[in-house]
């Protein structure tokens, strides 16, 4: 690979390879699924197939293996390229292929359909049907990504290279002005400016604190020092979230660049990107792109040939969620185990090995380059008052279209369920979506039409947290959920201060009495008291705001609750001690099938008369009720 | 994996690895991954062996292999089968899947089958939302598994 010493050699590098990224993003004339355009279909394409960790396990690997062998055998190698490609975010419908310049979406693909992709649109130019999106609503089918109703409402701007470049060859992220960002603030702005223009963006942490993000870079600049270190928390604890490892899958470039960027301002000469070791595929893409940035010279000594020098490392998490917090984080690096320090003082002052450090999320560090190249203004005309830019979610649950959407802030929870997630799936009934994960709470229906940013989740008593975004529905027991969280919270707390050591704690066992059946008034109350108290006396974030989905279930569905202590009964039908079977009189015509699949015997009658369980002796399988066929076996 | 290489050579990889280390001071982690990698788990020989070599109390190492949910200090199974707990695995019914393995094998979460053939752990998000329920087999990402699918995959360890 050519050595880039200046920024011109840069620029010089990303027009030697822009005809390749040109062919993706200068759409041709649509090619019609009927006819066929012959002077396309003999010219240059290119085949990106997600290499994301779901689509790879769902064979996108052989995908490519087999389009490639298809090529070879039609001797079409020098004009068609197959890529792997980051997350399209339309997990639900993976594994995808998108074939370039006809911006034709294929979805579900399977190795065995290489064949007739080759064969039928890239030789003859005829569109395979059968593997376009058909649009649930209109069951129209749709080739091209702009029109599929996933996309409609999205503005991609982190996941911006996703789906677009090979994250493994860095020539394609130079060819989309990859390292221009950084170019420009070494050879034409001050850290002072750079600093500017990240305060004026409205940039605010994506990790789910929402600090501004210049005013920390401000911080972390005033605290003069011979060591700063800039840390990338990619982390990503929250169960639910994989926004953060769709973009280091997808774009590692992209945090790269921003954390050099981010030195330049703070001072800052060495960089850490601390992943958790359940992300295998994203430290190996991170890997091949901090190598190929050294090698090309965008990292390392002298960058540009200016006298600022940079490298980043890579560490390694090991199962912890704590360690998402920035000062467990910075303890884990150290080689300790992940426990939270006090703040103050803050790590901007004094961080890691006590230097001043700054720590920001994958997300936010991906908006920075094209803040940079764009300008401030241009990243606070999207979004609300307060939250500028966009946001990714993933969106997962009892919805039609799982995956991870980009939307800009101040779009609703409404639109992101129904419009782009395509509604609840299997036509149940919607009963509440969980934002901010452990952090957060649950939202009721009569909250649909918020506009989402920082502010207004945290005054309906959730918080937008790092993304995760999941959707329940009349299935669903709160009760459960509540303590399905604590269940997580209580076990991956540090255990250093006692409020979340010993009161997370308590807040479980009294949510496992109470969906057993155990449940009392008198420990309602007491639940409302603990979680108020741990709120406020606990060190660290994770304590703060574990009793959040409690507090937010008890809020919105206080009625469960009190079913389940009172009635000794879950409305969902969902904690098996709370449940009861019943054979109706009327419906049951006494064919005996239910008496026969029972595994203890527990329900008697005679023939062609109605049947009775006997409530002592069930064990609540179920298994009545999945056979017979007449709806007389109900669950009360 | 490493299985057929005697135990001092798994030693001697271990030392080169630690003496390749820039910093040893914030590789504690990363010397843990490498070890638990090379011998299967982290018993106490190992973890006094890496105490000496990086010259730290035994007893801060001890505090970080316990600390870590991806360290055991238990020999794992010759198959490892990871369900995904995430938020939204439960909501689609990892729960059911988990007690469906821990019926069917005989062993809760975070144990080993008394033959060390398989073992059964709970895991916090793997971050494969789309494809809930999901559950890890040897490393393979499994999605979209539904309890049915739980005996074949039982039946393709044993």
């Amino acid at each position: 690979m050519d050595k880039i010493r200046t920024f011109n050699d840069l620029l010089a590098m990303r027009e030697k390879y822009k005809s390749d990224i040109d062919l993706r993003t200068t759409l041709k004339t649509k090619v019609s699924a009927k006819e066929t355009d012959k002077k396309d279909s003999a010219g240059v394409m290119h085949i990106l197939v997600c290499g994301g960790t779901g689509c790879k396990s769902s064979d996108s690997e052989d995908i490519i293996k087999n389009l490639k062998m298809q090529i070879e055998k039609a001797n079409l190698a020098d004009r068609v390229k197959v890529d792997p490609t980051g997350c399209f975010g339309f997990c639900e419908k993976g594994p995808i292929v998108k074939i370039y310049p006809d911006d034709v979406f294929y979805v579900e693909v399977k190795p065995e359909d290489a064949e007739e992709i080759i064969q039928e649109h890239v030789i003859n130019g005829r569109i395979v049907e059968r593997l376009l999106y058909t649009e649930p609503n209109t069951n129209e089918k749709k080739h091209h990504h702009e029109d599929i109703s996933f996309y409609g409402k999205q503005k991609r701007v982190a996941l911006r290279n996703c789906g677009l470049i090979n994250p493994e060859d860095i020539r394609e992220y130079i060819a989309v002005d990859g390292y221009k960002a950084l170019g420009t603030v070494l050879t034409s702005k001050t850290r002072d400016e750079v600093i500017d223009i990240v305060k004026k963006s409205g940039l605010r942490g994506r990790g789910g604190g929402g600090f501004p993000t210049g005013l920390k870079w401000e911080f972390a600049k005033k605290y003069e020092n011979d060591q700063k270190y800039i840390i990338c928390n990619a982390d990503e604890g929250d169960p639910g979230a994989f926004m953060d490892r769709s973009i280091l899958e997808g774009d590692p470039h992209s945090v790269i660049e921003a954390m050099a960027i981010a030195g330049y301002a703070v001072g800052a000469s060495l960089g850490y990107i601390y992943i958790r070791a359940e992300y295998p595929l994203a430290i190996h893409r991170l890997e091949i792109a901090i190598n190929q940035a050294r090698e090309i010279g965008v990292l390392g000594k002298n960058i540009f040939g200016t006298d600022f020098s940079f490298d980043v490392h890579i560490k390694y998490g090991a199962g912890a969620f704590v360690c998402g917090e920035e000062t467990a984080l910075i303890n884990s690096i150290e080689g300790n185990r992940g426990e939270p320090r006090n703040k103050p003082p803050f790590p901007a002052e004094k961080g890691l090995w006590n230097k001043p450090t700054t720590v920001n999320n994958v997300e936010t560090f991906a908006n920075i380059p094209p803040i940079i190249l764009n300008g401030a203004e241009w990243f606070a005309s999207t979004g609300t008052e307060k939250s500028k830019g966009t946001k990714v979610f993933a969106l997962a649950g009892k919805v039609n279209n799982v995956g991870l959407v980009e939307v800009p802030m101040g779009v609703t929870l409404r639109e992101i369920i129904y419009d782009i997630g395509g509604g609840i799936k299997n036509g149940k009934k919607f009963k509440a979506v969980q934002t901010g994960g452990p952090s957060g709470g649950c939202i009721p229906e009569k909250f649909l039409d918020t506009p989402i940013d920082y502010d207004s989740l945290t005054a309906i008593g959730s918080m937008m947290g790092s993304g995760g975004m999941i959707v329940m529905d009349e299935d669903n027991c709160m009760v459960d959920v509540a303590k399905f969280y604590l269940e997580f919270t209580q076990d991956e707390s540090c255990g250093k201060c006692t409020p979340c050591r010993v009161g997370n704690k308590r807040i479980h066992e009294i949510l496992v009495k109470i969906t057993e059946g155990r449940g009392t008034e008198k420990d309602l109350e007491n639940l409302k008291d603990l979680c108020q108290v741990i709120k406020d006396t606990a060190l660290c974030g994770l304590g703060q705001t574990a009793p959040n989905p409690v507090l937010s279930t008890m809020k919105y569905f206080w009625d469960e609750y009190v079913a389940h202590v009172k009635e000794k009964r879950c409305p969902a039908g969902v904690c098996t001690s709370l449940l009861r079977y019943k054979i109706l009189e009327d419906k049951c015509i006494g064919c005996t099938a239910c008496a026969r699949a029972c595994p203890v015997n527990c329900i008697s009658g005679q023939v062609k008369k109605p049947h009775v369980i006997n409530s002592e002796k069930c064990i609540k399988c179920g298994a009545c009720m999945k056979t017979c066929k007449f709806k007389a076996v109900v669950r009360v | 994996m490493c299985k057929n290489i005697y135990a001092d050579e798994k030693f001697k990889i271990l030392d080169d690895f630690i003496d390749g280390m820039d910093e040893k001071e914030g590789s504690l982690i990363a010397i843990l991954h490498k070890a638990q990698d090379l011998f299967g788990y982290l018993p106490k020989e190992v973890q006094l062996h890496i105490s000496r070599k990086l010259s730290i109390p035994a007893a801060k190492v001890n505090g970080v292999v316990t600390f870590y949910s991806y360290f055991s200090e238990v020999p794992r199974g010759k198959h490892v089968i990871n369900i995904c707990m995430g938020t939204a695995c439960f909501v689609r019914g990892a729960a059911e899947l988990l007690r469906k393995t821990e019926e069917a094998l005989g062993i809760k979460a975070g144990q080993t089958t008394e033959d060390g053939n398989i073992s059964v752990d709970a895991l916090r998000c793997v971050g494969a939302c789309g494809l809930a329920p999901v559950v890890v087999v040897d490393g393979k990402v499994h999605g979209r598994v539904e309890p049915e699918q739980m005996d074949e995959i039982l039946k393709s360890c044993r």
